[in-house]
């Protein structure tokens, strides 16, 4: 490496092009290797790539509409990366936001159902407050199974999804069933002051604010505060930060259930804003898509949000494809885990000098 | 009610299997130090691909044939991943299970609502006609009858041959396993192929026995519980016959009741299974002989007894 080193030598600017150049070369190499893999797929299923990725692109980049589709879809997706992404700095591995997406909408129903009349802002607050709560306490549950040293919280988040899915089921079926839809089961209409704002005659809403504010909250208390340096200790050496004498189980706790709590948000803007109803199965995935891209922007915030917006587009591409191409939605999964692939397996691994 | 006892655990044997071949093969990858969560994904592989290739040439062992390769084969993925570029175990086992969901759904599509002959029933002469245990025992599928003498069998490589001594010692420590002359990378890949191999057996068990259809995600979770089984048992083959028989009589319990009209909700009903599955873990926590493989508590903190 020697000789190499000497050939950059004069350049620290030259360096400092480098990195740029891979900061943003990566992401875009990453992506093409996928959709060539994918493509390569798609061709020996007999379907036609180059139409379906145009048929996506004009359906979500392509126009005004498709552009805010694209946001829409981009919030319960980067509400639930941050749920993967906090707990992932403190060495946890959250893979219930699937379940804290359904416990969230969950508390906010039941909220909208039973608090009746309020003056919108009231409303609003109740709502956003409850399916946080919701979320949180879901997550809470497998956060202080691990705290204890009981159970691994990678295998009770999981199987936590099964019950979250079934026992809001539970409800919709069942005393929340609205008796005028008779074929389709789903709570009754959510009065106007529980609905979340809307932007611009788009279905884009609230929820994007809410996402992007936690965005910048959470890079700021990681970067700057106290808490982040002691999260930033748990997860680098849990024994020494015990040492130290971090209370290491408070916030293993308080980390699960703000991430939950995150999630939730992402449920309540799904039902509360785009829905309209507590309906069964209203997430396709949402929790563990954004587990990936909280491994695909390598727990940073900020890249999140990058990574959120694309996984949006290929969300969105399954619709399409399914239409277009006839395969069937989850096909996009394929596309996802791709990515995914390259990310994990570094081929794109930056050379230190 | 003996109706009731015998419904519930045969059923409990039928819904059981397919989940202890997954369970089976991760013990296998485990003790080698991989932890795959990916299961679920190629459960579906197999069961995909097992019901494809039955429906294309009516022949339903080629159909198990098929879904086992296939299962290897996809955990090979897996095991280029983790193994050779050295990638998280837990993150690249959720990527799996995404590529499979979506791998399974592309090839199962043109098969959504048809049907099969499927793994026929097999009733084993004499005994199949005892009053109670016949019905429970003896009239079941191959891949039934297969599977406890499969778990024995696992056992017995991993405790008493040179094979399992050699794929333990990689679980425990690769460093080590190296300095003693074995190859740890080969050894690894090895286990991580079995586990495919069973497990794509069990996703083929799913579609071509306990249901004889074919519908996305029809998993719903079970690699999942698979996993689970897998601590519950103490990565021991032989007691993850037991774990994979409760999961099983759970779902049967349930299945059962609402059969019956029992007045409680189906919904509640579906949750049993996972619950008992977490409840269970969760008494046997603290329990001797808690032996995880040491190479897995890097990947899997939080997990000490």
């Amino acid at each position: 490496m020697a000789t190499q080193q000497s050939v950059v030598l004069p350049g620290k600017i030259d360096t400092k092009w480098r990195t740029t150049l891979l900061t943003i070369g990566r992401p875009i190499v990453i992506l093409l290797a996928a959709l060539i893999f994918f493509g390569l797929l798609l061709l020996l299923f007999g379907k036609d790539p180059l139409r379906a990725y145009s048929d996506i692109f004009r359906n979500t980049l392509g126009s005004r509409y498709g552009l805010s589709e694209v946001l829409v879809k981009m919030i319960p997706l980067l509400l639930c990366a941050l749920a993967v992404l906090l707990p992932a700095r403190v060495g946890l591995v959250n893979v219930g936001g699937e379940g804290q997406i359904y416990l969230g909408a969950w508390l906010a129903t039941w909220g909208a159902l039973s608090l009746g009349d309020l003056p919108r802002p009231l409303a609003l607050t109740a709502v956003l407050v409850l399916g946080f709560i919701g979320g949180g306490l879901w997550a809470a549950i497998p956060a202080f199974l691990r705290a204890k040293g009981w159970l691994n919280e990678v295998i009770s988040t999981l199987l936590l999804n099964y019950v979250a899915i079934q026992f809001i089921n539970y409800f919709i079926y069942g005393s929340w069933r609205d008796p005028e839809s008779a074929n389709f089961p789903q709570s009754v209409e959510f009065a106007d002051a529980y609905r979340l704002p809307q932007f611009g005659g788009t279905r884009v809403h609230l929820g994007l604010i809410l996402g992007l504010v936690a965005v910048v909250l959470i890079f700021l208390v990681l970067r700057y505060t106290q808490w982040g340096y002691a999260m930033r200790a748990i997860g680098g050496n849990p024994e020494a930060s015990l040492r130290h004498g971090f209370p290491i189980t408070r916030y293993l706790i308080l980390t699960m259930v703000i991430a939950g709590g995150l999630a939730g948000l992402a449920g309540v803007g799904e039902i509360m804003a785009i829905q309209g109803r507590l309906r069964p199965s209203f997430s396709p995935g949402y929790g563990y898509i954004g587990f990936l891209i909280s491994w695909l922007a390598g727990h940073s915030p900020f890249q999140a949000v990058g990574m959120a917006l694309l996984l949006a587009v290929i969300a969105l591409g399954g619709d399409t494809l399914q239409i277009t191409q006839n395969v069937p939605f989850s096909t996009v999964n394929i596309l996802m885990a791709l990515i995914l692939f390259v990310v994990l397996g570094d081929f794109m691994r930056t050379k230190k000098a | 009610m003996i109706g009731f006892i015998i419904g519930v655990l045969t059923g409990a044997i039928g819904a059981g299997t397919s989940v202890l071949y997954a369970a089976l093969g991760e013990v296998v990858s485990e003790r080698a130090g991989v932890i795959n969560l990916g299961v679920e994904g190629t459960m579906l592989i197999g069961a995909s691909v097992g019901f494809a290739t039955t429906y294309q040439t009516e022949n339903v062992y080629l159909g198990l044939l098929a879904a086992m390769l296939a299962g290897g084969l996809f955990n090979l993925i897996f095991a280029y991943l983790v193994i050779t570029r050295g990638a998280n175990q837990l993150a690249s086992g959720l990527m799996m299970g995404f590529l499979g969901i979506g791998l399974s759904a592309l090839i199962g599509k043109p098969f959504v609502g048809q049907f099969i002959q499927g793994l026929p029933k097999w009733p084993v002469p004499v005994l199949a006609d005892l009053p109670f245990l016949g019905r429970v025992l003896f009239r079941h599928d191959l891949l039934i009858y297969l599977v406890v003498p499969i778990a024995f069998l696992l056992a017995w490589l991993l405790t008493r041959t040179r094979w399992g001594l050699s794929i333990r010692t990689v679980g425990e420590d690769k460093t080590v396993a190296y300095a003693a002359g074995l190859q740890p990378t080969r050894l690894q890949y090895q286990a991580v192929f079995i586990g495919g191999l069973l497990a794509g057996l069990g996703g083929a068990h799913l579609s071509l026995a306990y249901t004889g259809v074919w519908a996305e995600q029809m998993t719903a979770g079970r690699g999942f519980i698979a996993v689970a089984l897998v601590i519950f048992a103490a990565w021991s083959p032989v007691r993850a016959v037991w774990g994979a028989l409760l999961f099983g009589g759970s779902l049967a319990f349930q299945l059962q009741l609402q059969a019956r009209g029992a007045p409680i909700s189906p919904f509640l009903l579906d949750m049993l299974p996972y619950l008992l599955t977490l409840g269970v873990l969760l008494a046997l926590r603290k329990r001797p002989g808690y032996t995880m493989p040491a190479g897995l508590s890097t990947v899997f903190e939080g997990m000490r007894s």
